[in-house]
């Protein structure tokens, strides 16, 4: 996979830094029968947003955007706290703030594909409402529970590996499954390459459309009781603060094209790791704190570029005469019609 | 008639494409007073010229003269700053902003850096009255109707001092109390001295309005006449080409349909087609003839679901139907290669194999993927069979050249083993070599049994194919003629010129 190629090279760069820094960087130990070690951490850590952002990898690839993620996460795991603080089951509430985000990215799904809002607004209406929501179901507080069961979503261990790294590959092979073997996935791209030559395929894209805002929605539920177990607490505030922002970035450095079409499950989870390894260095590499930010910008901008094919013709002059025909010739003798 | 001394001259006008001679060595003289209207088929190089004109595109040999002085416009700015507006098809103006602000945006009056409402408003209005309009400069536009939104255009583009003013297409969205309001504008400019160039597809319009008229095919210009001492006949012809060899027919023996198929009554859509009735029999082929925007497509786009239609009612093997999706249409097994197969018909993003399967695994649905095995046993199949190169099922779409597309287009469809397959100009922009497979299979379907409904620009290809002939003409059917020995391109132009009146 040729477009996997500048992500995995950025993110080994980035490890690379992180070994000359620290050299024990690399070294994963057994710890209490527990994989222990800076890799395991970037993917606990990172469950999270990689889960974010596979639902957002499909939305995307219709050729829409999920701004309404982050506060998914926070609706989710106040809810499931909420639940447990009132004696609920752990399986009750974990079922009943999943299928509150199943009905929640029904919802955007039915603005967008129903109503045809553009996905942006009709996904800022729940962005904004959503953190309203949240803050209402933990009641402005800072819900704590105490549950050792919960606790294992976010924080547990199985087999020595942590508990939210398996989620993630459940999930990850779920989506597999239903894109590449099942044909959802060329659905999902012929929707997103051309909807209206879709329409008339035969292709239900409503349905379509609908489907993958749920999902994006449920994958932000299973994140967000990640985000609440790890911690113990529903934050309704800042639980998920700004990981739609994160989550779009995962995917767009994963190589899937923000105009929808052909889309990279695997490029969206190197993204993600990208990112989670660019705040793990941030900290292990000593960069104050006062320009973390700026450090990530710059980070970002240079992966941006180095994957954007024109920039790379201007910056290493190849290809520049053997090029394929520009489209604008195209256009060019089209329009003559 | 003493013609006046031009103002505007093109001469040996010559622009190539990568792969397309778009014009080659076209005059155009424009006089002032005169409505001149640009003639040609679809692809005949109007636009281009038009463009070359205004300085979207430098031409490559030829000269144009304005006054006398030769000129070289580098952006359309600099062509209307010296006097040549252009409103095209589109409305190019906001809807949402009022009837003023469109009139003179980007040269709003202004006072101490801000703008002067008042002064505006009253210009705005100053403009409009030339046109004898008087409208409430300070609504919105779009409370305005299309013609009005038109002629709104047309004072923008005169607010400069303009002394040729160029109407691509003004009237394709008008109906035709709109027309004649646009028409009257359009007189009074040409007794103020200004130079009209019209394109229009609609032949009585030129008739009515234009005084002399310019025409091109391929990109060559076949003449200029006087509107007077040419016939809609001649004009048809000059614009097709005329080609007076015998027709080989692909279908050899007469053959007797009595199994409708498709059966439509009193179909129609506001706007886009005015009801007709249409029966298309099992393994009949049915050619649709009539110039671009007669009506063509609509009728395809109708039987397919494509578009709802208003009034009206199909029957489908004799029991009603309803074909109000593409999907319903599909379930009839019916299906439609549409004419813009780049916004209408290609995923490109696609392999050449997924481009193929997608109709199939739509009508199953995405829990129950095709089976790897049998797609690439259905795509080699047609891969081979229609010839498609390269013959690389992951190719993406993207990269074959336009007969190669096509065909994956068409494939598409086959798969389904349609009941009906409606092509709308399958042929249109492909090699000589891809045409004639794309002809042949047509008569083979036909042999099969299998219903088309054949649309296409170029009759001689129509005759040759089809059982019988659908004449369309300003949006209406207005003949159906059996492809017998008597039928001639000639009888075709004919009945596409006079509307069916005397037939």
């Amino acid at each position: 996979m040729r477009r996997l190629l500048w992500p995995a090279v950025v993110l080994v760069l980035l490890l690379a830094l992180n070994v000359f820094f620290t050299p024990s960087f690399f070294s994963i130990q057994v710890r209490d029968g527990h994989l222990y070690g800076s890799l395991i951490d970037i993917l606990r850590f990172g469950a999270p947003l990689i889960l974010v952002a596979l639902g957002m990898t499909l939305v995307i690839a219709t050729g829409g955007i999920d701004l309404s993620v982050g506060s998914v996460v926070a609706i989710s795991g106040a809810l499931a706290c909420l639940q447990i603080s009132q004696d609920a089951g752990v399986f009750t509430a974990v079922a009943l703030a999943l299928g509150l985000c199943l009905v929640l990215g029904a919802w955007n799904g039915f603005l967008v594909a129903g109503i045809g809002i553009q996905p942006i607004i009709a996904t800022l209406i729940l962005m904004v409402a959503g953190r309203g929501l949240a803050q209402l179901i933990t009641g402005g507080q800072i819900i704590t529970v105490n549950s050792e069961a919960y606790k294992v979503i976010g924080g547990g261990y199985w087999l020595t590996v942590p508990f939210g790294v398996l989620i993630v590959l459940a999930v990850l092979g779920i989506t597999a499954f239903l894109t590449r073997r099942l044909a959802l996935g060329m659905l999902i791209e012929s929707v997103g390459g051309n909807a209206e030559a879709s329409r008339l395929a035969g292709i239900r894209s409503r349905g379509i459309i609908l489907m993958v805002y749920a999902f994006a929605a449920l994958c932000a539920g299973v994140a967000g009781l990640m985000i609440s177990s790890n911690v113990s607490s529903a934050d309704g505030n800042n639980a998920g603060l700004w990981i739609e922002l994160d989550a779009i970035l995962a995917v767009v450095i994963g190589g899937t094209s923000l105009a929808g079409g052909r889309f990279s499950l695997g490029g969206t989870v190197l993204g993600a790791l990208i990112i989670q390894t660019l705040t793990t260095t941030v900290y292990s590499i000593g960069v104050p704190p006062e320009t973390t930010l700026l450090f990530k910008a710059l980070v970002v901008t240079a992966v941006c570029l180095i994957q954007s094919p024109s920039f790379r013709e201007k910056a290493f002059r190849r290809r520049g005469r053997t090029a394929p025909p520009s489209p604008a010739h195209e256009e060019k003798v089209r329009v003559t019609a | 008639m003493a013609v006046p001394a031009p103002v505007l001259t093109m001469s040996g006008i010559g622009k190539q494409f990568p792969g397309v001679k778009a014009l080659d060595g076209v005059d155009l003289r424009l006089s002032p007073g005169e409505v001149h209207a640009l003639m040609g088929e679809n692809g005949a190089g109007k636009s281009t010229l038009i463009k070359v004109l205004t300085g979207v595109y430098p031409a490559d040999t030829g000269t144009i003269e304005l006054d006398g002085a030769a000129v070289a416009f580098g952006s359309p700015l600099e062509a209307r700053q010296a006097g040549i507006s252009t409103v095209y098809q589109e409305v190019n103006l906001c809807t949402n902003l009022s009837v003023a602000e469109n009139v003179l945006i980007g040269r709003e009056p202004r006072r101490l850096g801000r703008i002067d409402w008042k002064r505006m408003r009253a210009r705005a209005a100053e403009l409009l009255s030339r046109l004898e309009l008087s409208l409430d400069v300070s609504a919105p536009l779009s409370s305005y109707s299309l013609a009005i939104q038109q002629m709104v255009a047309i004072a923008r583009a005169l607010d400069v001092d303009a002394r040729v003013l160029i109407l691509d297409e003004p009237t394709s969205s008008l109906d035709a109390g709109e027309v004649e309001q646009l028409f009257m504008v359009m007189r009074r400019l040409k007794e103020e001295g200004i130079a009209i160039l019209f394109v229009s597809h609609f032949l009585d319009q030129i008739y009515e309005i234009s005084d002399r008229m310019t025409i091109l095919r391929n990109g060559r210009l076949v003449g200029e006449y006087l509107t007077s001492e040419l016939s809609q006949v001649q004009l048809v012809a000059k614009m097709i080409g005329q080609e007076l060899d015998a027709l080989e027919r692909l279908h050899g023996e007469a053959r007797v349909f009595d199994r409708p198929l498709i059966e439509a009554r009193e179909l129609g859509r506001a706007g886009a087609i005015e009801p007709f009735s249409l029966t298309v029999h099992e393994g009949e082929v049915v050619g649709l003839a009539g110039l671009l925007g007669s009506g063509r497509t609509e009728i395809a786009r109708l039987l397919f679901g494509a578009d709802h239609a208003g009034t009206g009612e199909i029957a489908v093997g004799g029991a009603p139907a309803s074909l109000r999706t593409p999907r319903a249409a599909m379930h009839h097994r019916i299906a439609f290669c549409s004419e813009n197969r780049k916004a209408d018909g290609l995923i490109p993003d696609l392999t050449v194999r997924e481009n193929i399967i997608l109709a199939l695994q739509a009508t199953r649905g995405w829990t129950r993927p095709v089976p790897r095995e049998q797609q690439d046993e259905l795509v080699g199949r047609y891969v081979k069979a229609l010839r498609i190169s390269p013959p690389n099922p992951e190719h993406l779409v993207r990269d074959l050249s336009g007969g190669n597309q096509q065909k994956v287009v068409l494939a598409r469809w086959l798969i389904l083993e349609p009941r009906l397959l409606i092509l709308d100009e399958p042929t249109r922009g492909i090699d000589v070599g891809a045409k004639t497979e794309i002809q042949r299979l047509v008569a083979e379907l036909s042999d099969g049994g299998v219903a088309v409904l054949f649309i296409s620009a170029e009759l001689e290809e129509v005759l040759r194919l089809s059982h019988k002939v659908e004449v369309l003409r300003d949006r209406r059917l207005v003949a159906e003629l059996p492809n017998d020995a008597e039928l001639t391109t000639d009888v075709l132009m004919e009945t596409i010129a006079s509307g069916g009146r005397d037939s």
